[in-house]
């Protein structure tokens, strides 16, 4: 949380988990959802968590992203210890240092699209008049200015997922983690998404970590980790 | 931040027009019922205080026996007054106004053709003066009457209706049993009391006529006294307490067998009895706004089971348990609060058009208005909490699943 840090010499390193292990239920009905994941990222990368489904992609994101903790290993967030973290704690960290991008968009229903940026904010507590002005100034990052007013059934898929990216983005976070982004959207949408990242990321020195599928939309990142039954397959970078 | 709550509270709110309108239905109805039943027992009370003022608040009626609450027994066998004991009472009590002894009975009262079925009481002329009750025509009796026991009569304004209509009563003549009475006077119409007995379906005669002629017997039933204008009824009422006992010789430590009911008295047992019966209609009232805060508890769970999505979007952005609880718990008070105020209105509507039906005056009681708001908004607390606990502890992970 030093942002002079960030374009120093020496990468700085936002993420990292080291023997991490996710077992969910206990003794012979035990699920290995992860296996002893080591995974480091750092400031100012775009990193793409790609695999099949079952192979520990989302409980790995769900971590990094603060929601689950590990059952073993350590996640160090920032040098902080995530594991050890109460849930409240884990919601602060989430409000402070993180955004979320999701595949369904998770926009508020008959909410204006400055409502919906507004609502990270509300809960820091960020007063009124400014609040509006940064969601305003974020609308317009993602290219929405004059869409302000417009409800999330007033605007197409598109549209709907650069709005929960300017929620994302609005906090000025460390680290923006994006759930499979463009799952909801046709290609020429995807692309639009996929070059607004590239954007935040190459411009502002965004840290993201992407969750996708799609080798095309993994192509954007500067690193591609493929998972495999709960544990890390490949690391590909360019 | 409450604020963002309670318009977010707003909005949900508005987002189900609809659901929301008949899910407080409930406490609109319960706080409504609330509002009208005590505002009505309010005027009742009020009215039925004004009446018995009219009847003279400064009024006590001294009568053989135990009173209401005592057995009957001892009044079966309680001796009657005399007219002596009335004469006593004038003579020995100071601050006496009036006092007037009383003897009444059940008769025809017939006129030609005409007859009526009324109470004839025998009195003296302090009556008047003790009930403070005008003639709208002619005059009360004199001494020289009283004394000597003519048939001479005053009429209550019922009885004049029914055997006279609008011709002038006073110098004619009606019968009693097989005795003519000359009519000397009309008392002034009184109305109806608040039990709904007509005060002026009466016939009065001297005390001594209608005990010689009459009833054949020299018993005196009650005595009216009245305290001069200042003076507490209850020091009276003491004194007439002593006196009496003095003159029926009763032994120290025994009990009365005779009683002084002051108006006082009576007020408070109508308003006892008046705030029993609003008690009570409150008390049912009051479950019916228990029955819509379970209303609300349901539709609260409903919407968490709608929105968990949004409220894993919510954990996800930074939300903690309690911003999500707070933002259910809003919610219902919100909503509860809605249906109070909907229902205050509704209320003091219905007791307006009420208390002019029923004849009673309204009485705004903003205790109550007061007491409504806090017990819904109690309600939406209450019966939020469950459901929004239940917000509040979802996982994230989960509810960010959910479709």
């Amino acid at each position: 949380m030093n942002p002079g840090a960030a374009r120093g010499s020496e990468p700085e390193t936002l993420i990292q988990l080291t023997g991490v292990s996710k077992i969910y239920g206990t003794g012979q009905a035990a699920m290995h959802a992860l296996r002893g994941v080591d995974l480091t990222v750092t400031k100012g990368e775009f990193v793409a968590v790609m695999g099949p489904s079952g192979s520990g992609k989302s409980t790995c994101m769900n971590i990094i992203g603060c929601l689950d903790t590990p059952t073993r290993g350590s996640y160090r967030f920032n040098d902080i210890e995530v594991g050890a973290l109460s849930r409240d704690q884990r919601a602060i960290l989430r409000r402070r240092c993180l955004g979320f991008v999701f595949q369904g968009f998770n926009l508020l229903n008959r909410t204006s699209a400055l409502e919906n940026v507004e609502l990270p904010l509300i809960y820091r507590g960020v007063p009124m008049g400014q609040r509006s002005r940064q969601a305003a100034a974020a609308l317009a990052a993602v290219g929405l200015s004059g869409w302000e007013n417009h409800t999330p059934g007033e605007l197409s898929g598109g549209q709907q997922q650069r709005v929960a990216i300017a929620r994302a983005i609005v906090t000025t976070p460390d680290v923006l983690l994006a759930d499979e982004p463009t799952g909801n959207l046709d290609s020429e949408r995807s692309l639009e998404v996929m070059r607004l990242l590239t954007d935040f990321n190459q411009r502002e020195g965004l840290t993201i970590v992407m969750v996708t599928h799609e080798p095309d939309m993994a192509a954007f990142a500067s690193r591609q980790i493929h998972f495999k039954d709960g544990a890390i397959e490949a690391i590909r970078t360019g | 931040m409450w604020w963002e709550t309670f318009m977010l509270a707003l909005r949900a709110i508005r987002r189900n027009a609809l659901r929301s309108g008949l899910t407080v239905l409930g406490i609109v109805i319960g706080v409504a019922a609330v509002i009208t039943m005590v505002t009505l027992g309010g005027g009742a009370t009020a009215k039925v205080t004004k009446d018995i003022g009219k009847l003279g608040s400064n009024m006590l009626q001294v009568r053989p026996g135990q009173g209401f609450h005592g057995p009957g027994g001892a009044r079966a066998s309680a001796e009657p007054f005399e007219v002596a004991d009335a004469e006593a009472l004038a003579r020995e009590i100071a601050d006496l106004e009036a006092v007037a002894p009383a003897a009444s009975r059940s008769m025809q009262v017939i006129r030609g053709n005409e007859n009526r079925s009324t109470t004839v009481t025998g009195t003296t002329d302090g009556f008047v003066l003790v009930r403070d009750w005008d003639l709208s025509a002619g005059r009360i009796f004199n001494p020289g009457e009283l004394r000597s026991g003519r048939a001479v009569c005053v009429i209550g304004a019922t009885v004049r209706e029914a055997l006279f209509g609008g011709l002038d009563p006073v110098g004619e003549t009606v019968r009693l049993d097989r005795i003519s009475f000359k009519i000397i006077g009309v008392l002034a119409a009184k109305g109806l009391t608040s039990f709904g007995t007509d005060q002026d379906d009466l016939v009065l005669v001297p005390l001594r006529t209608f005990q010689r002629r009459i009833a054949g017997n020299t018993d005196v039933q009650r005595i009216y006294v009245s305290a001069r204008d200042g003076v507490a009824t209850d020091r009276v009422k003491i004194e007439i307490e002593h006196l009496m006992r003095q003159r029926r010789r009763i032994a120290p430590g025994a009990e009365d067998d005779f009683f002084v009911r002051d108006m006082q008295e009576i007020v408070s047992t109508l308003t006892a009895t008046t705030r029993v019966l609003t008690t009570l209609l409150g008390a049912v009232a009051a479950v019916s706004l228990l029955v819509g805060g379970i209303g609300i508890m349901n539709i609260m769970l409903v919407s968490v089971t709608e929105r968990t999505r949004e409220i894993g979007t919510r954990m996800a952005i930074g939300a903690m348990e309690r911003d999500v609880m707070r933002q259910f718990l809003v919610e219902s008070v919100v909503l509860a609060g809605l249906g109070g105020i909907c229902g205050i209105i509704l209320g003091l509507a219905a007791a307006a058009v009420g208390a002019r039906l029923m004849g009673v005056p309204f009485v705004f009681n903003p205790g109550i208005v007061c007491l409504a708001v806090a017990f819904s908004a109690a309600v939406g607390i209450v019966f939020g909490y469950f459901p929004a606990r239940q917000a509040a502890r979802l996982d994230p992970i989960e509810a960010l699943r959910h479709e």
